[in-house]
């Protein structure tokens, strides 16, 4: 069931609908993609109350903006791309509430290490059609999202019911919000081609610092540095399936770490895999962010990762827990000259999805909203 | 290694959450039946601790959930696999083969390479086209694309390289060449190999359970139609009244 929809007013230079992915399909060469970020999408789904494999929007670097054609509670995680609500600034990885006509915009990023992609969640979720298990947009296959392909201006996107509203002024934790940019230190399970790499070779790469190269995507990031030659040259080996995190070492000897819609297999050594709880670190670099590696072994990878479940499960938010929407959060006032005339006039949404009204100079209006249309 | 001894399977560790057992570095159907042989017998297991396995030429990739296993279990449960489901040396030959036919209509508007192919290898496009048909092609794995599925077996005199300069658009079904490798676009994207026929079997539609007509670890035979026959059955392709034809062949 739909509920209501937000309008693409501008997606940028690149904004999908993502969850989690579509795991379970490599074998016959779908990619799972989803979120770039996928911390930032399941911390932002369980702050508006969702389950945290619900789809969002991950608008990349800004240039978006978003129209409200319903009442809504959002909040926007990942990177600071400076968002505002009707052109006022509002908090990142809170909740805030929206009413019919506001406008969300996320325009640049608020400084160098603010990170690449934002997630804008909304209680309830996106309600596109699952292909294959999932939400996901693949735009390389045309899977998932809006026909397959990346947001476009005048797009409804379609909102599901809300199950567990979430309050406005909700907040993440300090200790829970990421630290993007400046220095990343990734922490790197080596193999599964390691052994194509001599001593020399590998503590260049674990002793170097790479850059950020301007050519990375959501397929991967591409890195420049110091080479890391494979023994005897051999960078292309019997292609063989890949995951999220892995850092094929092709034949210019530069680092590329694959991120959510790389392919599912490839022919390049690959000299390790970055822990999960550092790639969204490396998912968020900005063209010219540095980056280090350091060892660290599966076992205790997959301690970081369990521990990071562990803490979103049992995650307490800032900030109300519950009680009612405050009726001042659901009204907006705009003061309009047409024609040379003045209007006031004030929108109220109703709590819970109650009926929006409209007062002009006083006189009231029902507003009735027909996504989609 | 001497020949004819296969090389001992490897476990290697892919990041906190996966393991690949690997088979050498050979692409052959010996090694390629062992791999397969192993992803049948972890899901025969049905081990819930397995999220996905990735099949590949000379590999198992296999990807599990670290709330329900850890390295060491999953290390251990594969040890325990490959013991018991290695296939005797001359297993392969006797399991049966699963063969997909897919029509190709060859040539012309379908295939506009063939007559370069033909002139390359210094043979007729009739002739191209009744060795490109006469072989069945072992699908080793899908990768790259979805539904896309990497062959083996085509016949050497057919070779051929690939355009010097890539076309932007290659539209989905189209049977090309390149070297010594045959392969089918599922979807239109741009590519260099040279287009010798297209199939109007869908490859990959995420419609259908499952999305491919075949999976990895059977074989595609080529079957040349004409032009009419393609578009019939391009029409029931539509419709989703076609089923491709699959015949089992015992060893």
């Amino acid at each position: 069931m739909t509920v209501g929809a937000l309008r693409v007013v501008s997606p940028g230079p690149l904004s999908t609908i993502q969850d989690l992915g579509r795991p379970g399909y490599q074998r016959i060469g779908v990619s799972v993609s989803g979120a770039a970020d996928r911390y930032a999408l399941r911390l932002g789904n369980l702050l508006v109350g969702n389950d945290e494999r619900d789809a969002a929007i991950e608008v990349t670097i800004g240039g978006a903006e978003f129209e409200f054609t319903s009442p809504a509670i959002f909040a926007v995680t990942g990177a600071d791309l400076s968002p505002t609500l009707n052109n006022i600034p509002i908090a990142m990885w809170e909740t805030v509430s929206a009413v019919v006509g506001d406008r969300l915009s996320l325009m640049s990023p608020a400084g160098p290490d603010s990170g690449l992609r934002a997630y804008v969640n909304l209680s309830g979720g996106f309600d596109t059609p699952h292909v294959l298990g999932s939400r996901s947009t693949h735009i390389g296959a045309r899977l998932g999202g809006i026909e397959g392909r990346a947001l476009e201006p005048d797009d409804q996107i379609p909102i599901g019911p809300v199950t567990n509203p979430a309050l406005p002024g909700r907040r993440v934790p300090e200790d829970l919000l990421p630290q993007y940019g400046g220095d990343i230190v990734a922490r790197v399970v080596p193999g599964p081609q390691d052994d194509l790499f001599d001593l020399d070779a590998t503590a260049t790469f674990y002793n170097s610092t790479y850059t950020v190269s301007d050519k990375s995507d959501r397929m991967g990031c591409r890195l420049q540095g110091p080479e890391i030659p494979a023994i005897d040259g051999t960078h292309d080996i019997v292609s063989d399936g890949v995951l999220s995190g892995a850092i094929q070492i092709p034949g210019d000897a530069q680092p590329i770490i694959l991120l959510a819609d790389r392919q599912t297999t490839g022919g390049y050594a690959k000299i390790g895999v970055i822990a999960s709880v550092d790639l969204a670190l490396v998912a968020q670099a900005s063209p010219g962010a540095t980056v280090r590696f350091e060892r660290i072994s599966a076992e205790d990878a997959a301690a970081l990762a369990r521990d990071r479940t562990a803490s979103l499960r049992d995650i307490s938010f800032d900030g109300p827990a519950s009680g009612a929407v405050q009726s001042d959060e659901l009204r907006r006032e705009y003061n309009l000259q047409i024609d040379g005339s003045d209007y006031r006039v004030e929108i109220t949404s109703g709590a819970d999805g109650g009926q929006t009204t409209a007062r002009v100079n006083g006189i009231e209006y029902v507003v009735r909203v027909h996504p989609g249309e | 290694m001497t020949a004819g001894t296969p090389p001992e399977p490897r476990i290697l560790i892919c990041g906190e959450d996966a393991l690949v057992v690997e088979f050498g570095h050979g692409i052959d159907p010996v090694t390629n039946d062992r791999v397969y042989a192993l992803a049948a017998a972890v899901e025969a297991t049905e081990n819930t601790s397995v999220v996905e396995l990735i099949p590949t030429y000379r590999s198992l990739l296999v990807h599990y959930d670290i709330e329900m296993s850890s390295i060491d279990d999953m290390t251990g449960f594969m040890n325990d696999l490959i013991a018991s489901s290695a296939p005797s040396t001359d297993d392969h030959d006797n399991s049966p083969r699963r063969i997909y036919e897919l029509p190709v209509a060859y040539g012309g508007e379908h295939g506009e390479d063939l007559d370069d192919v033909a002139d390359h290898a210094g043979i007729t496009a009739d002739e191209v086209i009744a060795i490109h048909s006469g072989t069945d092609y072992r699908v080793y794995m899908l990768g790259f694309a979805p539904g896309f599925p990497y062959l083996g077996g085509m016949d050497e005199r057919i070779a051929t390289p690939r355009l010097a300069s890539p076309r932007v658009r290659v539209p989905a079904g189209s049977v090309g060449i390149a070297e010594t490798q045959t392969g089918v676009y599922p979807m239109a994207s741009p590519g260099g190999w040279r287009l010798i026929g297209n199939t109007p079997v869908s490859l990959f539609d995420p419609n259908t359970d499952p999305p491919v007509p075949f999976l990895p670890g059977s074989f595609i035979r080529f079957v040349p139609v004409s032009s009419e026959e393609a578009e019939r059955i391009a029409n029931q392709v539509a419709d989703g009244t076609y089923r491709v034809q699959m015949t089992e062949q015992g060893g």
